[in-house]
């Protein structure tokens, strides 16, 4: 509890990955917030990951 | 075999097949060495064969731009009179359609090329191969947006009678034209050398012209020719093409490799080459271009994406360039940082960099090259294109210019048939076959 609480009374250093929408609630607010460009590989398309592995191994 | 062994030969035989097409990539050394006519300079070309952009496709299946444009390359080599004596010829069975790619050529657009055409020869100098591309006929009324009306015919026959052999005769004088040298330039000179070849072809007048008043023929005939170089900016595209096709011709079918070696359109659908999977075409249906209309048309107006041209982003340049001609964007919409993302964006799903064009703005790092269809996959970045966009009635011809992208569907079937083939030569096992698995 006051671990958490120490961590929100610390400047933050925030980055962002998966919805941008997160990051740009935050950014509406004033935030310094950085969004990381990022998708699950082959969007997680489970065929494409399977052949892509079957290649990579 | 293990699978963990064989894992691991696979994965080792893709880098080296990877470094090899790589290799022979950057080394391709195109250059212009002459012009022919179609029917006696292209490999199996035939009086009664007209070549096409894209993938082959029937007659029904035809876009309007790319039915425009056959409709008027039987006028023009008189095998009919009219749109109606060419749509029945057309339909008869006794046309052969085939793809530019399958003649070592490619076409702009629709990619019309018919038997009576000039064509620019290039060789690739390093590797001994040709490739051929017909002259640019400018923009407006043209038949490779499929417009045919008299004035698309008379200018056709123009280039066959009037420009064709002063510039045959010219490069006879001149020698050879080095187009690796002039791409290097053109890069640093603001063109992308698909949308935007202001500087190709102002360096290419600036190599040709004085050879061109040492022709045999009148004045008046010589300065028609410079004047109509200079008034069409993308005069060089047709010579950037080639260049592009004679490089990746030269990888094509290199086993085990990923890297794209073919994109190309056809009007209806979008079609791919893999180096490692020979001569199958992955085609899926191609997609309208987001870009800037001229006035008095919309995106309804639009065919889905069409032509070759696309040839220049699968060697490296074109889109993959834009950082290189910031320009373009009052071309094709956007701002000038979009040019530069686009460019940033691409070398995520590229092999290398092609240290010969390098690019100014991005501290003269080299252009990224070599679309591999793993990273397409795995990062879901699809090639970014820089097209025109014709009118989908035949007759009408371009109505604007922007952006395309493949799609996915293209790399998808790629990548299985790829791992397809190294399951059947036993490569890989057929262990847990993902055509088993859903999305």
């Amino acid at each position: 509890m006051s671990e958490i609480n120490e961590l929100f009374n610390k400047q933050l250093r925030i980055a962002n990955i998966g919805l941008e929408s997160f990051y740009k609630d935050l950014k509406a607010k004033e935030i310094d917030v950085i969004h990381v460009n990022w998708r699950p590989p082959a969007g997680g398309n489970k065929k494409m990951i399977k052949l892509l592995d079957k290649l990579k191994k | 075999m293990t699978k963990d062994r064989g894992g691991k030969m696979i994965k080792e035989k893709i880098r080296k097949a990877n470094k090899e097409v790589i290799e022979r990539i950057i080394n391709g050394q195109p250059a212009l060495v002459g012009i022919g006519k179609a029917k006696d300079t292209i490999p199996n070309m035939t009086a009664k064969t007209i070549l096409h952009a894209g993938a082959p496709i029937e007659w029904d299946r035809m876009s309007g731009p790319l039915k425009g444009a056959i409709i008027g390359g039987l006028i023009y080599e008189g095998l009919a009179s009219d749109e109606e004596t060419a749509t029945q010829l057309a339909i008869s069975g006794e046309i052969h359609f085939e793809p530019c790619h399958h003649h070592n050529t490619v076409g702009p657009m629709a990619g019309v090329v018919t038997a009576s055409m000039p064509v620019w020869i290039v060789e690739n100098k390093s590797y001994r191969n040709y490739a051929y591309c017909t002259l640019n006929e400018g923009l407006g009324k043209v038949l490779r947006y499929g417009a045919y009306s008299k004035e698309v015919i008379d200018r056709l026959r123009w280039i066959e009678t009037v420009l064709a052999p002063i510039l045959k005769e010219a490069l006879q004088k001149s020698g050879e034209i080095d187009l690796k040298s002039m791409t290097a330039q053109i890069i640093q000179m603001g063109d992308e050398g698909h949308n935007r070849n202001k500087a190709g072809t102002s360096l290419f007048i600036r190599e040709i012209a004085p050879y061109v008043v040492l022709t045999s023929f009148t004045d008046v005939a010589k300065s028609e020719v410079l004047k109509f170089m200079h008034g069409n900016d993308h005069f060089f595209l047709n010579l950037s093409m080639p260049a592009c096709k004679s490089i990746m011709d030269a990888v094509a079918n290199t086993k085990y490799s990923t890297i794209v070696t073919t994109m190309a359109r056809n009007g209806t659908d979008f079609g791919i080459k893999v180096a490692g999977t020979g001569d199958k075409w992955f085609v899926a249906p191609a997609e309208i271009i987001d870009g800037l209309f001229f006035s008095g048309y919309s995106a309804k107006d639009a065919n889905p994406d069409i032509g070759d041209s696309v040839i220049t982003e699968t060697s490296g340049i074109g889109g993959f360039a834009m950082a290189a001609a910031p320009a373009i964007v009052q071309f094709i919409g956007g701002v000038p940082q979009d040019a530069l993302n686009f460019t940033m964006e691409m070398y995520e799903i590229t092999e290398a960099e092609n240290n010969s064009y390098q690019i100014p703005s991005l501290n003269f790092r080299g252009t990224p090259t070599g679309i591999d269809i793993m990273k397409v996959v795995e990062t879901t970045i699809l090639p970014i294109i820089n097209t025109g966009i014709a009118h989908k009635d035949a007759g009408v011809g371009q109505v604007g210019a922007g952006l395309v992208r493949p799609p996915m569907k293209c790399f998808e079937d790629a990548l299985e048939e790829f791992v397809n083939i190294l399951e059947i030569e036993g490569i890989l096992n057929r262990k847990n076959n993902p055509k088993e698995e859903t999305e």
